[in-house]
């Protein structure tokens, strides 16, 4: 019995990093923006689509696809921002972020819907089936290798944050905007880089999630009802809380699964949040509000 | 004499930043007092410790003696304390007149506004008269946001008279104000002093600070330097100092 | 515009929807004008808190399943015989979600506006869990409301009418709301919510009265749409396209006006019913409508309404 929820803590933490990936995306972009990227869940299910669709048309492997659909991705980004999110006025931008990405998440479902119908299908490849025997458990290839991917990603990441000099006004800009701008960083190109990232980090997500669960074009709402779940608890705008949340979250819900049963165990996911948030409104890692919205 | 309010000894940092410092000075009932400082002297930091946007590390405010740097910020409103922000916080969306009927709401049960109408005859009648007061009476209907710096200046005192409060803090009241309405605003001041209210006003416009108020604190990395008449207040080498931040030092140095 | 000329206009609005389900009589037709009617109150309910207040909820959906389920249950325990006397259950079910409202309001309310988005959907998908696992709902299999003896034409048109009647009030409400010092505070809220606390406004109760306020109405069309159909499912009663679909309604209309979730809900429910109609599939409509909504949000930020208003507006002082 000790054995198998010491497997759901190792799955728990095996997945709890890609989705504190696909977190990180999405808390850098508030964190930045100021903005909640609903479409954050149906971008990651488009990642897993489109590795989904090079791996069986081109036959390549699934970690090969992230070099279209990384790129790809960050883009669709690029340009979601440029057409939308720049548009938005100042005065209510949450708000409106809500209402505007919650559109163009319908609007990238109805297009999967079209092109793949409502089927369910997942992402294979040779080794995806195939576990190693480590520690006594039988560990899915594919979980260790998309923990590494998102350990390495959300290692880039934190260099690029800490080491580079974009990075550098990327904080600047996390931390307070107007004083970001008044020392001459140019936040709109800030902005649309790092919308741009955070989309990208769905593509590799999206490919993980794409080989380890059955997917089709409603399983946004899922995924994005987490996401936020997971960023919220973490407290927007911070990476750490993202991380720190996901792993927890995640382990929690295979613990609990194993505990209690697997259909109470989501329950118990958004539980989690409710509870947390009525005692400590701001989230674990929130800062407390200091601008006015 | 007790004065109406009193400022102990109030600290406030942040992080390691130091804003306030020991501050203590008094302002007398019916008064126009003013606190002067160049910037970052910790002059809007004193004013939302006072007010109850935020809370000292150190120290205590008393208002008629009763300690109120603890409350909230309605409840320091309730005890008759209005105020002004520095970038004027209006309701936007709401017109002129809507702004002036938000601050008559603490008249009345929260139950009862459901289907009571906004704003009562005698309630409107009166956000009229002040707007008269202001000298905006005419923009009665127009969206707050679409008013002009100065309009809006004059907007955020009319509803903070709404209340009636015995007490007014006034955050740089002549910032980006033409000198005719400077003017216009200094009368309205003077009006309500005369008519018994206590005015408190941070500013950085020397003369009109010089002009109108008849005591001057001043503050300088949250430290209060002197308290007195404008001048003595003119004249004190410390407070030279203050503002020039120490330029004579250097020209002495070299 | 004066009085006279208001209420004439009114009157006439009101009854060309009387008439509506006598003229066309079309069952299909008769059909998806009950829908859009649920979808009006549910728009112009949420747009009572959201609207004005500005805190965008994404968990109404849980009044409205709620209401449905309060429904299914009494119909079912307290042995209610289908007709009229079913009928009688919809203002329980809408008690009911405002006293669900409640304790959801008070825990989602204590946090920003970022946070309170993500929290009312946290609440959402708990309670379509809850509907999907507790033996009391039936779990998937859902539940069975009464089924009333009527012909199809009569069928439609007395559901229609107890909505048009739900309508009639909701907006009517919602117009008081908006007029009355509460809505002047609510509309405060949104601006500088700091400011009108600064003020004396009790930001606390006045955003949980509106949010319990808006729960009613939402709850009572739920259980008018649950016993419409005779069946309902967790992920039909409980459904997360039911809270954006609201949101953008009254988006598109206009967030904060009377006629705004009114027009949004006509426009969006019409169209989303004739795709499904003549298109079948429903992702080339979900395209159409997000793609719409963006058009709108560029183009038009405040909604239809508020744009349009101030549109005449300025041609009137162009003149």
């Amino acid at each position: 019995m000790g054995s198998q929820y010491a497997k759901a803590v190792v799955d728990g933490v095996l997945t709890g990093g890609v989705y504190a990936l696909m977190a990180a995306g999405l808390t850098l972009i508030f964190g930045v923006m100021d903005i909640i990227n609903i479409a954050q869940g149906i971008m990651v299910v488009l990642g897993a689509y489109l590795s989904y669709s090079l791996a069986v048309h081109a036959g390549l492997d699934p970690f090969l696809t992230l070099v279209v659909t990384i790129p790809a991705l960050f883009l669709l980004g690029v340009a979601v921002e440029w057409l939308f999110m720049r548009r938005i006025p100042e005065q209510e931008r949450t708000s409106m972020s809500i209402l505007v990405t919650y559109a163009v998440a319908i609007v990238i479902e109805g297009v999967l819907t079209e092109v793949y119908g409502v089927d369910y299908v997942q992402l294979h490849a040779s080794y995806v089936d195939r576990s190693v025997h480590l520690l006594g458990f039988y560990l899915p290839y594919i979980y260790l290798y998309g923990f590494a991917l998102a350990v390495v990603l959300l290692g880039l990441i934190y260099a690029g944050l800490y080491l580079t000099r974009f990075g550098q006004a990327l904080r600047a800009a996390l931390q307070d905007r107007r004083a970001a701008e008044l020392v001459g960083i140019d936040v709109d190109f800030v902005r649309t880089i790092t919308f741009g990232v955070g989309i990208a980090v769905t593509a590799a997500g999206g490919m993980v999630f794409g080989a380890t669960n059955s997917f089709n074009p409603n399983s946004g709402y899922d995924l994005i009802s987490r996401l936020l779940t997971i960023v919220v608890l973490g407290g927007l705008g911070s990476i750490s809380g993202a991380l720190v949340a996901a792993l927890f979250m995640l382990v929690l819900e295979d613990v609990v699964a194993v505990a209690w049963s697997p259909t109470w165990s989501t329950f118990v996911f958004f539980a989690v949040l409710v509870i947390v948030l009525t005692i400590r409104p701001v989230g674990l890692f929130g800062r407390a509000a200091t601008r006015a919205q | 004499m007790g004065s109406l309010i009193e400022i102990e000894g109030v600290s406030k940092a942040y992080g390691g930043l130091r804003a306030l410092d020991q501050a203590t000075f008094g302002v007398e009932e019916g008064s126009i007092a003013g606190l002067i400082g160049p910037n970052g002297s910790g002059k809007t930091t004193l004013f939302n410790v006072v007010t109850g946007y935020e809370r000292p590390d150190a120290g205590e405010v008393r208002l008629r003696g009763e300690p109120i740097h603890l409350l909230r910020p309605d409840e320091v409103f309730a005890r008759g304390v209005g105020r002004t922000f520095q970038l004027t916080r209006i309701f936007g969306r709401l017109s002129v007149l809507e702004n002036m009927l938000v601050a008559t709401q603490r008249h009345e049960g929260w139950l009862r506004s459901v289907v009571r109408r906004a704003g009562s005859q005698a309630e409107r009648d009166r956000a009229r008269d002040l707007l008269e007061f202001v000298g905006i009476a005419q923009l009665e209907t127009h969206p707050a946001a679409s008013l002009s710096y100065g309009q809006r200046r004059l907007l955020e005192l009319a509803y903070v008279l709404v209340a009636d409060p015995q007490v007014i803090l006034l955050d740089e009241p002549a910032g980006g104000v033409n000198p005719s309405l400077l003017n216009h605003l200094a009368d309205r001041i003077r009006e309500l002093n005369d008519a018994g209210k206590t005015f408190l006003i941070v500013e950085h416009d020397m003369g009109f600070v010089m002009d109108l108020c008849a005591r001057i604190t001043v503050l300088d990395q949250g430290r209060v330097l002197i308290t007195g008449s404008p001048v003595e207040v003119r004249n004190d080498p410390a407070v030279l100092d203050a503002y020039l931040g120490g330029a004579d030092d250097e020209e002495d140095a070299a | 515009m004066n009085v006279i000329a208001r209420l004439t206009g009114i009157a006439i609005v009101v009854a060309g929807f009387v008439a509506f389900p006598l003229v066309f009589s079309n069952p299909t037709t008769t059909s998806i004008a009950f829908f859009t009617l649920v979808f009006m109150v549910a728009a112009t309910a949420w747009n009572v808190f959201s609207g004005l207040s500005g805190y965008i909820a994404l968990g109404h959906a849980v009044f409205f399943g709620s209401g449905a389920y309060v429904l299914a249950i009494t119909a079912e325990k307290w042995h209610v015989a289908a007709g009229w006397s079913a009928f009688e259950l919809v203002p329980l079910a809408g008690l009911v979600a405002g006293l669900i409202a409640i304790p959801f309001g008070f825990v989602a309310l204590r946090t920003r506006r970022h946070t309170f988005v993500v929290i009312t959907i946290a609440i959402f998908f708990i309670f379509q869990l809850l509907a999907f696992n507790l033996s009391i709902t039936g779990g998937s299999s859902g539940l069975q409301t009464p089924t009333p003896l009527w012909t199809a034409v009569g069928y439609n048109q007395r559901f229609y009418y107890v909505v048009l009647a739900i309508l009639v009030l909701t907006v009517a409400f919602a117009w008081f709301v908006r007029r009355s010092r509460f809505g002047l505070q609510l509309l405060a809220i949104r601006d500088d919510e700091e400011r009108a606390l600064g003020l004396g406004v009790r930001t606390r109760r006045v955003k949980l009265t509106a949010f319990v306020l808006s729960a009613v109405p939402t709850g009572m069309v739920g259980a008018v749409w649950a016993y419409f159909l005779g069946q309902i499912f967790p992920q039909f009663a409980f459904d997360p396209l039911f809270d954006v679909t609201v949101a953008l309604m009254a988006f598109f209309g206009g967030l904060g006006t009377i006629v705004g979730p009114l027009l949004g809900a006509l426009v969006l429910e019409a169209l989303q019913q004739e795709f499904t109609l003549r298109f079948s599939a429903g992702s080339v409509y979900l395209v159409v409508y997000g793609a719409l909504f963006l058009a709108v949000v560029l183009l038009l930020p405040r909604g239809v309404v508020p744009s349009l208003a101030s549109l005449v507006r300025r041609a009137r002082w162009a003149r």
